[in-house]
């Protein structure tokens, strides 16, 4: 009987990452953890900086001067963009993670088509919808203004 | 791709008596035609390294006992053509996310600990019925597909080297007892939704899935655990949500009392001992 | 127990985001391309279309929705991140409850500022 705890061999982080091994629906769940993350991060800002607006017309007007600079403009894009993202792909992850877009069990009979090659063509739309969106907000940010 | 002339096969080498650590030892080998991986183990345990350990058994991609991780990927040793690797150095190294006991056995014990306690049996209330059977119990091609993809699964533990998440969190059960314990749960003949629900609606359950997809990639028999793992949460899912009735398990058939031999069937010869 | 239903809140909460975050996107970084919703100026965060959407109960409703719900959401997703990490069960318990407390903190200060924000406006 085995009594000693052998050399530990997990993956940790790297095992997230794997990239260039395995597919596409990797990068889309590493990219998905990426972009909720900065949303959080921007959205608990967010939070105070607007707060401003139950201050009266002076506390609004401050609150968004220091907001205002080029730098934030980008900012906010990358935002947009990132929600683009992360909502198109979670539309799909709701489609996935509830087991309707990725096909019926079937006998595996080789080579296997398995869920993943289902649902890869809702994987495609979703980067194309993704990056209309993102194109639309670029179009608004930095030519119409 | 052409067959290589000789082939470099780079080994993680481990010995828990000694205190070093894992290093790799580089072999080279003629190529035979139709060399595995396994093929080139054997060869270099029989002639050059005698104490290289592995686990195989069936050499035929049944039984589930020689994953390894190989040239990055998670997969069985017995099934990999040397050629199908693309390049004449192979890397073997045990399969990631278990603890290795040696060379290139890992500790599968986490895993099947886990299997366990997800209760992957047949679980009914006529306990009678099930250890002194009257009968068969009834199950149509349309019930028997909605499980029969799942029962293929050989316990190689290639989905647990390829998950993200197994990676990096000890409690998370992991693809293979997650699609087991759903293979049973989708058995029309079995009735313990609620009893694995107890143990599926914690964090032992699949809730740390995110649909990366690698554990179905990975799969060397086609089981595609991700598929299962979403059906199951939509069910757990439902089932909160009172949406979800788990179907009455299979009732048993009689066994059939007057059996009729068809027109068009002759009767087999006289028996002749 | 708690995995089963804190999963199924994260995937309502998501589909609320959805629609409102969508709405809000839609009026703030879209408004050139559809123009919706801001009545006093070309400039969706001038003065004048910030009282005009606090007037309405339309609005202040929508902030608070969608102020619970991606708080819930978010911290939520933050907090499968940290716990796949594999802490211990004494950081859980501390994750858990800064997490439970800060998100519950921050959004009475939203919803108040978002009730506040309307009381102002209609008086204006």
């Amino acid at each position: 009987m085995l009594d000693n705890q052998g050399h530990p061999n997990r993956l940790g982080i790297w095992g997230w990452l794997g990239g260039g091994r395995w597919g596409f629906e990797r990068y889309l769940y590493t990219l998905h953890r990426l972009t909720g993350l900065g949303l959080l991060c921007y959205f608990l800002l967010h939070i105070f900086v607007t707060s401003a607006r139950a201050f009266g017309p002076e506390a609004w007007a401050a609150s968004m001067a220091r907001v205002s600079g080029p730098l934030f403009v980008v900012g906010e894009f990358l935002v947009f963009s990132a929600f683009a993202f992360h909502a198109v792909n979670g539309v799909r992850l709701v489609l996935v993670e509830l087991g309707w877009a990725i096909g019926k069990p079937i006998e595996p009979i080789y080579p296997y088509r398995t869920s993943v090659h289902e649902q890869r063509p809702l994987a495609l739309g979703v980067m194309v919808l993704a990056g209309l969106i993102v194109l639309a907000g670029g179009l608004d940010f930095f030519i119409l203004h | 791709m052409t067959a290589p002339a000789n082939v470099t096969f780079r080994i993680r080498r481990y010995d828990p008596a000694t205190q070093q650590p894992p290093a790799w030892e580089d072999v080279t080998l003629p190529y035979t035609h139709g060399m595995t991986v396994l093929d080139g183990l054997r060869t270099i345990k029989e002639t050059r390294a005698a104490t290289l350990a592995w686990r195989s058994s069936c050499r035929m991609g049944v039984c589930g006992s020689c994953g390894m991780f190989i040239n990055g990927h998670p997969r069985l040793a017995c099934n990999t053509q040397i050629t199908e690797l693309g390049t004449s150095l192979v890397t073997v190294a045990p399969l990631p996310n278990f603890a290795i006991i040696r060379d290139l056995v890992p500790d599968l014990r986490p895993m099947f600990d886990a299997h366990a306690a997800l209760m992957p049996h047949i679980i009914r209330e006529d306990t009678t019925e099930m250890y002194e059977p009257t009968g068969e119990y009834f199950q149509n091609p349309h019930e028997l597909e909605q499980f029969l993809q799942f029962t293929y699964c050989i316990k190689c533990g290639c989905c647990m080297a390829a998950c993200p998440t197994v990676a990096t969190d000890p409690a998370y059960s992991g693809p293979m007892p997650l699609a087991q314990s759903h293979r049973y749960n989708a058995d029309s003949r079995d009735g313990g939704f609620h009893a694995r629900k107890q143990v599926l609606a914690t964090e032992r359950g699949p809730w740390k899935c995110h649909y990366a997809g690698e554990c179905s990639q990975a799969c060397p028999k086609g089981v595609d655990p991700a598929r299962a793992i979403q059906i199951m949460k939509r069910q757990l899912v439902f089932d909160y949500l009172r949406l979800y009735k788990q179907p009455c398990p299979s009732k048993v058939v009689a066994k059939p009392t007057e059996i009729k031999r068809r027109a068009d069937v002759p009767e087999a010869p006289a028996a002749t001992i | 127990m708690r995995d089963q239903r804190l999963w199924t809140w994260h995937v309502l909460a998501g589909l609320v985001i959805l629609v409102f975050l969508g709405l809000h996107m839609a009026i703030m970084h879209l408004d050139v391309l559809l123009g919706i919703f801001n009545p006093g100026d070309p400039h969706p965060i001038a003065w004048a279309n910030v009282v005009a959407r606090a007037k309405t109960g339309f609005f202040t409703f929508s902030y608070i929705v969608l102020l619970g719900a991606a708080l819930f959401h978010g911290l939520y997703g933050f907090r499968n991140i940290l716990f796949e990490l594999g802490p211990g069960p004494g950081v859980k318990r501390a994750a858990n409850l800064v997490l439970t407390v800060g998100g519950l903190g921050l959004f009475v200060f939203g919803a108040w500022a978002a009730w506040a924000a309307g009381t102002l406006a209609r008086t204006l």
